[in-house]
């Protein structure tokens, strides 16, 4: 059995919601309520979900750049939630992130050697020779080449600006790579390139990730687990195959039933969910999808149910399979 | 068979720049019967946009022109029409929802305020009949609680609840065909699954013909008829929906589709196309896709292909389609393998 890389027990990350002549606190937004899961080197780990469901604060609270409000953070063993700044800029070296913009995370007024050279100034590679070959080096591991390292990023196209967005991630040999929308900003044909790329690089290097995404097919095609949230909460964590063929939570099945496919001969039996998602920061009570849950039971409103193991390596948060039911 | 309502006959849209002239539609031809959902798919930049603001004459000029060709509505050619005749087109008969409804709706009016303007510009009603028939429209387009949020501001709507609304104003005189321009690109899957049906209900309650334009071969599989595939600023490509997805025939497709990662299979290495879109810029010669393609041969870098026919009425701008053509090639690939 492998050893865990990334653990994450009972996350949560409140925003506090400032309000009144005095900008007191009113009320808290859960982005991330009680999340817990872990990451075993050399997976990768999927999350999906639907826009405001805390996916991209977890990852971010991952690699504290927002601060979790509670819960820990293992990293190889090591609890990173207490650590110093000084601590924590020197793990971030082996944790590294790529962002969902092209356009927007990287510094229009840098060459790209620069982007990419400094992390490596900053993690100690001080000599300039060697920090010129080694960007070299990374832009020919992504597929550039190393003459465009004296390109400004608007010369270049976004599936290219992503691929710098890599390099950048990659300059420092790091463990664990939080991807959070590595894809979505980009068309079709450049989206498989990049999945290709990033299916090599994890082959290559021996490395981990969290694949943050919204689109259900894409996660599919690149994880190994898949964990579905709804609303700051984790509903279902289980192996890809197992998720997708048999889902056991009804917001899972009915987000799997959502995605069109690109085939006219599949059967289709919609679910189709009423409303909106809630609000984060007046949740229903009890289990946050009892609003739009066409199976929702009373015990739904008022209990939240816990997350468990119901088969192996099979968690759900549902009272379907709680002891409620049986 | 029914009638055609819309054709377009060799667009051209160019778009003057301090960088040259940019033929972003360059000799798009399409038809649109009554009742029928046309999908228009193509990757970023291969000017699915354009056409559509073109028909409803809203390329912002300038940069932007129409060089040549026609839109013929009904009889009418949109092209040469007046701005006044536009107006009355644009949003009674043709009417169009956009991509974003959190920048498309205006802020500072009320719901109720902005499709009660879409009714009383296009017919004469009272505000007090205006206002019956927007509540209506919200009913119909399965917004709860509609009596209230006429009075609500577009901030306090969610963005499936707007998309809702973009749609019954654009429903609201109805219209003979919807343009709709990515109208669930930035809404999640399950308020997509939402938006889709709701369009679905509408196209065959109320035979409006709908142009759908998506970079989703999901949503085209879901609702179209008919399936236009373009690449940079051609067609490349029509079909019906079955055809285009099942079998597609020019390179550019199968790609496409092929690079799509799918929900229902088992593993494998995802296919993608080498290269990039290239520029649209003038005067070019010989097949766009040839950089990128599989099959390219000499003859895609001296002659412009044109829209083959195949059966059944469907289109292929691609040398392989010609008969003649397509054997040589064949027979040159079936060499290869042997």
């Amino acid at each position: 059995m492998q050893k865990p890389i990334l653990e994450v027990n009972g996350l949560k990350k409140y925003f506090d919601i400032k309000g009144g002549v005095f900008g007191r606190k009113i009320g808290e937004v859960k982005a991330v309520d009680d999340v817990s899961f872990s990451v075993m080197s050399g997976e990768i780990l999927g999350i999906v979900g639907e826009s405001g469901c805390g996916k991209s604060t977890t990852g971010k609270s991952i690699l504290r750049l927002i601060e979790p409000s509670e819960g820990e953070v293992k990293f190889e063993d090591q609890e990173i939630t207490k650590l110093s700044d000084e601590e924590m800029r020197k793990l971030r070296r082996n944790m590294q992130i790529i962002f969902q913009d092209p356009y927007a995370s990287l510094n229009p007024r840098h060459t790209v050697e620069k982007i990419i050279s400094e992390p490596l100034l900053i993690h100690g590679m001080k000599n300039t020779k060697e920090r010129k070959e080694r960007v070299k080096e990374l832009l020919e591991v992504v597929g550039l080449s190393g003459y465009h390292a004296s390109r400004y990023p608007h010369q270049f196209s976004g599936g290219q600006r992503q691929r710098i967005g890599i390099a950048r991630a990659l300059a420092n040999n790091p463990k664990l790579i939080i991807c959070d929308e590595p894809v979505s900003a980009l068309d079709v044909s450049v989206q498989s390139q990049i999945l290709n790329l990033m299916e090599d690089l994890r082959d290559q290097f021996n490395l981990t990730y969290v694949f943050i995404a919204h689109d259900l097919s894409v996660v599919k095609h690149i994880s190994d687990r898949v964990g579905v949230m709804y609303l700051g909460r984790m509903v279902e964590l289980t192996d890809k195959d197992k998720l997708y063929d048999d889902p056991k939570h009804p917001y899972t099945r009915a987000l799997l039933s959502a995605v069109p496919l690109p085939d006219p001969d599949v059967e289709k039996d919609r679910m189709i969910l009423k409303g909106d998602v809630p609000s984060p920061s007046n949740p229903p009570s009890g289990c946050a999808f009892h609003t739009r849950c066409p199976l929702a039971m009373d015990v739904c409103k008022e209990v939240r149910p816990q997350f468990e193991e119901i088969e192996d390596n099979h968690f759900v948060a549902c009272h379907l399979y709680g002891p409620a039911v049986q | 068979m029914t009638e055609e309502i819309l054709k377009i006959k060799d667009l051209h849209t160019h778009f003057f720049t301090d960088n040259g002239e940019i033929p972003a539609v360059d000799g798009v031809s399409l038809s649109i019967k009554k009742g029928e959902v046309v999908g228009i798919v193509g990757e970023s930049g291969c000017g699915k946009s354009v056409t559509s603001l073109s028909i409803m004459q809203l390329i912002p000029s300038p940069p932007g022109k129409i060089v040549s060709g026609t839109i013929d509505f009904k009889g009418e050619n949109l092209v040469h029409a007046s701005n006044k005749r536009i107006k009355q087109i644009r949003g009674n008969e043709i009417s169009m929802i956009f991509q974003e409804p959190m920048t498309s709706l205006d802020p500072l009016f009320t719901i109720g305020n902005q499709i009660r303007e879409a009714i009383r510009i296009h017919q004469k009603v009272s505000k007090k009949e205006a206002n019956q028939k927007s509540v209506e429209m919200l009913k119909l387009v399965g917004i709860p609680r509609a009596e209230e949020v006429m009075n609500d501001y577009p901030h306090q709507l969610s963005g499936g609840m707007r998309q809702r609304v973009m749609i019954a104003i654009a429903m609201a005189c109805d219209p003979e065909i919807l343009i709709a321009d990515e109208p669930t690109t930035a809404l999640d899957v399950t308020i997509q699954a939402q938006i889709l049906d709701l369009m679905k209900k509408l196209n065959e309650e109320k035979e409006t013909a709908v142009l759908l334009i998506t970079h989703d071969l999901g949503v085209v599989a879901e609702i179209c008829d008919r399936v236009v595939v373009m690449y940079a600023g051609q067609v490349v490509e029509e079909g019906t929906t079955r055809e285009i997805l099942k079998d597609p025939r020019h390179p550019y497709s199968q790609g496409l589709i092929r690079s799509l990662p799918k929900l229902h299979e088992k593993d494998q290495k995802l296919y993608s196309i080498p290269g990039t879109v290239p520029k649209p810029k003038m005067g070019m010669v010989g097949c766009r896709f040839r950089d990128r393609c599989r099959f390219v041969h000499e003859r895609c870098y001296q002659e412009n292909p044109e829209l083959f026919s195949l059966e059944n009425n469907r289109l292929s701008r691609c040398f392989l389609s010609d008969d003649a053509e397509g054997k040589v090639v064949k027979d040159a690939e079936a060499n290869i393998g042997s």
